[in-house]
């Protein structure tokens, strides 16, 4: 952590960045703080979507689960979960979503599903929700996943969603994107105070790192405020 | 026409044992009272199907209910996992748990099909994932353009069972608010229930709200509350407090059976539930 500011401020403010005034598929947590960090500093007309069915939320409190009330109140129109699905992620309306995982390979796979084997897991995880579709019908896929050797690894247990569309993956280091040509993930950039060396560290796959690697720049101000009030209103 | 009825006599009547049951409600209107109900009955071997299983399965799979369960997600949300349905599935407790899982653009299609009559679903989904060899999925091909699309077996549960804010006396029932999944249950159903805040006099028409004509419903129950510890919009919030609660209450075998014996078998319904837990 720098002095100032919080590991998850800085993975906050990085994710909010890739979201521009288009159209925002929401998870819950962290992509979805984002979101709405992003709609309240660069991209007052980011139009979010939640799976539970709302287009157009804007919730005046960050929501604990991807259902509450507070979505479909602020939101321009509900659809039904079918029509969710089929018309608006298979429509190809999405430009930019978020997705976790426990999981992820080189090549941007993530798994959801189970640690260990299918039949009997050593631990079984909630599974693939939306994400199988979600990570083949938007346009640019973001993955938030904190750097580890355990969630950075060389063979998935189970693939829950391709990642072929993945275009950005942040960490609690930097950010990770595909190479244009293999499709693996490279280090692209590092949080101010973060090393080459602590990145490989945490990556079960030997890690490369872009010839033109960036430091990403440390939250700004206005960033942290809208940020620090966002998140002063979540529900304990 | 449905029958207007209790809750405990719907389900004596329309849910057997062996059944496949679905109880539908996308974070929303999660119809609680009416997966205590099937506790309090003891069913057993139900095959039980939800895009998202959330806390009212994990009593259900913990109690022993449920032979089968066919799902996209199953966890806390914004809270964590579901440690009944953990057990049940990395340990066998307390008995074995068959388990069919898909996305929830599959699971969604299929509810789609079952509503439409119709013996599958179609999407584009499944792509370059494990699930695909692990599921009921298999590949159709597009009879116009050649193109390879994911087909899903339909959705045909023996009961489907949902919750809503209201219903008039002829068994008419509206919901508004996210709406889900709720009518494809419905339709897709042999037979169904629906449990509702209340039964009103005549039906006010809400924008984007979804109406549920008597002549697709079984039988309609007035179990105010019967969501909790989901919402009812317009009606109460989410407790989130008991959602939080739920995690450390299910870790353990003997604390979640203590749980369920004091709050399920020992009450008389969900009022009686609802008493003593104070809400």
């Amino acid at each position: 952590m720098q002095a100032g500011y919080a590991t998850d401020e800085m993975m906050t403010v990085t994710a909010a960045r890739l979201v521009a005034d288009g159209v925002c598929f929401v998870g819950i947590g962290l992509p979805s703080l984002a979101a709405n960090l992003a709609r309240h500093t660069h991209a007052p007309n980011c139009v979010l979507i939640y799976e539970s069915g709302t287009i157009g939320a804007k919730p005046n409190q960050p929501p604990l689960s991807i259902g509450d009330g507070e979505l479909a109140q602020t939101a321009d129109f509900v659809v039904s979960v079918p029509e969710m699905f089929a018309y608006w992620l298979q429509g190809g309306h999405i430009d930019v979503a978020f997705l976790g995982a426990a999981q992820i390979d080189r090549f941007g796979n993530l798994n959801s599903t189970v640690i260990g084997d299918y039949e009997r897991p050593s631990v079984r995880l909630p599974g693939a929700g939306g994400a199988p579709e979600i990570a083949r019908s938007c346009r640019n896929v973001v993955v938030i996943l904190r750097h580890s050797p355990r969630s950075f690894v060389t063979s998935l247990d189970f693939v829950s969603s391709p990642g072929d569309h993945v275009t950005t993956v942040i960490t609690d280091l930097g950010i990770l994107e595909p190479d244009v040509d293999t499709r693996e993930l490279m280090l692209s950039a590092l949080y101010p105070g973060r090393t080459v060396e602590e990145a490989r560290d945490a990556t079960g796959w030997p890690l490369r790192v872009a010839a033109d690697l960036q430091d990403v720049k440390p939250p700004s101000d206005e960033e942290l405020d809208a940020l620090r009030r966002l998140t002063a209103m979540v529900p304990a | 026409m449905p029958e207007i009825t209790t809750l405990a006599e719907a389900v004596e009547e329309f849910v057997g044992d062996g059944n496949t049951v679905a109880l539908e409600g996308f974070t929303h209107l999660i119809p609680h009272a009416a997966g205590h109900e099937l506790i309090r009955q003891r069913r057993r071997d139900l095959t039980l199907i939800r895009m998202t299983p959330d806390v009212i399965y994990d009593q259900l799979i913990g109690v022993g209910a449920a032979r089968k369960l066919v799902f996209s997600w199953g966890g806390n949300p914004g809270v964590g996992s579901l440690p009944r349905f953990r057990d049940a599935i990395e340990h066998g407790w307390p008995g074995a748990l068959e388990i069919e899982e898909h996305s929830h653009a599959g699971m969604a299609a299929a509810w789609a099909a079952g509503a439409a009559n119709l013996p599958f679903g179609i999407l584009r989904g499944y792509v370059g994932t494990d699930l695909a060899s692990r599921t009921r999925v298999a590949t159709v091909t597009c009879p116009f353009t050649g193109e390879e699309l994911a087909a899903v077996p339909a959705h045909r549960p023996d009961v489907g069972i949902v919750h809503a804010q209201q219903a008039d006396r002829a068994g008419n029932v509206q919901l508004w608010g996210i709406i889900g999944i709720q009518k494809e249950v419905v339709l897709a159903s042999s037979r169904t229930i629906v449990t509702v805040e209340e039964i009103v006099e005549r039906l006010e028409p809400r924008p984007g709200g979804v109406l549920l004509p008597a002549f697709v419903v079984d039988a309609v129950c007035a179990v105010p509350g019967g969501a909790h510890p989901s919402y009812a919009h317009g009606y109460y919030e989410r407790d989130n407090d008991f959602y939080v609660r739920w995690s450390s209450i299910s870790r353990d075998r003997k604390r979640f059976t203590e749980w369920v014996d004091r709050h399920i078998y020992a009450t008389s319904d969900f009022g009686d539930y609802r008493r003593l837990l104070g809400t």
